[in-house]
């Protein structure tokens, strides 16, 4: 509570600078310090309750949404470089790992159902990211050829983007349901298929889904960078003796890569949030903890789910955003 | 009398070519014709024992479905759009950076993943669909409401403080209907995104159309499993479509009118 305090007060202090420095150093104290709390009274609690007892985190949780919103504004608005922030991220993630280490959370029941699930939590974990890989691997595969496709003759072009505005608007849960049944036919009718592992639940239609949803933004991310080349750079570089081949490189690539990346940035975000769900159909991965949690009332198991896919596509959220600041320098 | 039957006919033929409207019509006889789908899903699959879910009519659980979608996303528009109004005035000014940045923030979150978060605050039933599409809802609301605000010309602005437009008559009377189109497209990503999540809300115990999906998951049941996936994905695209009919109109409507 004083931290939140603390944190309010140092509203007022003036220079920019210096504020978001004591900003983010004031809710790191808060984070680490609820963190610290909840262990140490988890442990507290522990010693006189029979050991099968368990303790949660309360809504209080919450109270770290808000320290590390803070911490974040704080960064934004501090305009620090990109290696700064690296550094932050790097810290904050240390001392959490520090105090993993230490055994401050041991207590916790979040931290139980974690080490109990730890052998799988690995193997889930590669799975999620397997799946939004080949998912964007497929995507990559179908897309670019669509994508050329879409460039070089525009009358399809409504037609395809139609279409896959189309597929993009189905739910997830309801195009994997609808995906079973095509599938498992397919697999009864053509055995080579069926020993490739190929059926109607699994992996395969949840990476068939997940490549569909990829593709409305993976198209329309490349079409919008390449057709936004303006005609005057092309022709300047005609001018100049580029080839097809060369402009493609050194010219269109270079300066469609911005939206290319986006388009990508899109995709994978979307995809591991998607892949959370092929869990429903048995495909694995960081969804299965989710559900398991949700049918057996076990909601740390739950938390143990969702907050790795939340960090997940933080991740790739932050990585692409860089990707995007260098390419864009480059320019 | 005959241009006016003319103008009739013409109205009624661009009315049959929105597609919007013959999604609707080929939802609504789904929903009433699939509790006769019996022998069509036993062809389908041959296996199954009670080809078609009973439990609850399609009609209820679409009627289920659409209150949850519609009674979160009217909570997130009011949020949203409030807030958004709220940092583009000149008291709010200083949380715009914030807001920008915690909307694109939230809607890199996987919506299952923020309903995930809701169970352990809210337990099992409607209550935490609600409160986790709301949640997720709000934020492309806020980023649309912000860009739809942005949008308005500076000088637009100018020549209605110039003629004496008090500030609350210039939001009502120019930022806002010329944002609209924004906010509609704001809202209609967000409602779309909810259909779907309300569908996965059902494995946490709300009623809705994912309720024969995750028990037909669950019960090895494939018929059950496509009954309801049809219906949602029906109900997702004509929503589609309607909203896209909506931004049709209020661009050529007569919504714009500047000054």
């Amino acid at each position: 509570m004083t931290g939140l305090c603390g944190l309010a007060l140092l509203s007022f202090v003036r220079r920019p600078k210096l504020r978001s420095f004591a900003t983010i150093l004031a809710a790191a104290l808060i984070l680490w310090g609820s963190l610290a709390g909840a262990g140490h009274f988890a442990a507290l609690l522990m010693q006189e309750s029979p050991p099968t007892a368990r303790a949660s985190l309360g809504p209080a949780f919450w109270t770290l949404a808000v320290a590390i919103l803070a911490i974040a504004d704080a960064m934004q608005r501090g305009n620090f470089v990109i290696p700064a922030r690296v550094c932050i991220g790097a810290a904050f993630c240390a001392g959490f790992f520090l105090m993993a280490a230490a055994g401050d959370f041991d207590d916790l029941s979040l931290a139980k159902e974690f080490s109990n699930n730890r052998g799988i939590f690995v193997t889930e974990l590669l799975r999620h990211l397997g799946l939004v890989c080949a998912a964007t691997f497929f995507a990559l595969l179908i897309g670019v050829p669509l994508t050329m496709l879409v460039l070089r003759k525009t009358a399809v072009a409504g037609f395809v983007f139609a279409s896959l505005g189309i597929l993009q608007t189905i739910p997830s849960i309801a195009l994997f349901g609808v995906l079973i049944a095509p599938m498992s036919k397919l697999s009864e009718q053509l055995p080579f298929l069926r020993d490739l592992g190929i059926n109607g639940t699994g992996p395969a239609p949840a990476i068939i889904a997940l490549t569909l949803y990829s593709l409305l933004p993976l198209v329309r991310g490349f079409y919008t960078g390449l057709s936004e080349v303006a005609r005057e750079v092309k022709d300047a570089a005609t001018a100049i003796g580029f080839g097809a081949r060369q402009m493609f490189i050194e010219v269109e690539l270079p300066l469609a890569m911005p939206a290319l990346l986006s388009g990508l940035r899109v995709v994978t975000i979307q995809a591991i949030g998607l892949a959370s769900v092929a869990a429903l159909i048995g495909a694995g991965g960081l969804g299965t903890f989710i559900f398991q949690g949700i049918g057996q009332y076990a909601l740390d198991l739950v938390l143990v789910g969702a907050l790795p896919v939340i960090l997940l596509a933080l991740l790739a959220n932050f990585f692409f955003e860089m990707l995007l600041g260098l390419a864009r320098r480059k320019l | 009398m005959r241009t006016d039957r003319r103008s009739l006919i013409a109205a009624m033929i661009r009315l049959a070519r929105r597609p919007g409207l013959w999604l609707m019509v080929l939802l609504i006889a789904v929903i009433f014709l699939m509790p006769a789908a019996g022998p069509l899903m036993r062809w389908l699959f041959p296996g199954v024992p009670r080809p078609v879910y009973t439990r609850a009519s399609f009609f209820e659980l679409t009627l289920a479905h659409a209150e949850l979608v519609a009674i979160s996303s009217l909570a997130a528009a009011v949020i949203g759009i409030g807030f958004g109004i709220f940092v583009t005035r000149e008291s709010g000014r200083e949380f715009a950076p914030m807001a920008g940045a915690i909307a694109a923030t939230g809607q890199t979150f996987p919506p299952v993943a923020v309903l995930a978060l809701t169970i352990p605050v809210l337990g099992y039933g409607a209550a935490p669909a609600i409160a986790a599409l709301c949640l997720y809802a709000i934020f492309p609301i806020i980023a649309a409401t912000i860009t739809g605000i942005e949008s308005v010309p500076a000088p637009t602005r100018d020549a209605a403080m110039g003629m004496g437009f008090a500030p609350r008559d210039i939001l009502w009377r120019i930022e806002l209907p010329l944002a609209f189109p924004f906010i509609l497209a704001g809202l209609r990503n967000a409602v779309i995104i909810n259909i779907g999540t309300a569908a996965i809300g059902s494995a946490a115990g709300a009623l809705s159309l994912g309720s024969p999906i995750i028990e037909g998951l669950s019960a090895s049941n494939p018929a059950y499993v496509l009954e309801g996936a049809v219906i949602v994905a029906l109900l997702a695209v004509a929503a589609d479509r309607c909203f896209a009919w909506l931004e049709d109109l209020s661009r050529h409507g007569g919504l714009e009118q500047p000054g």
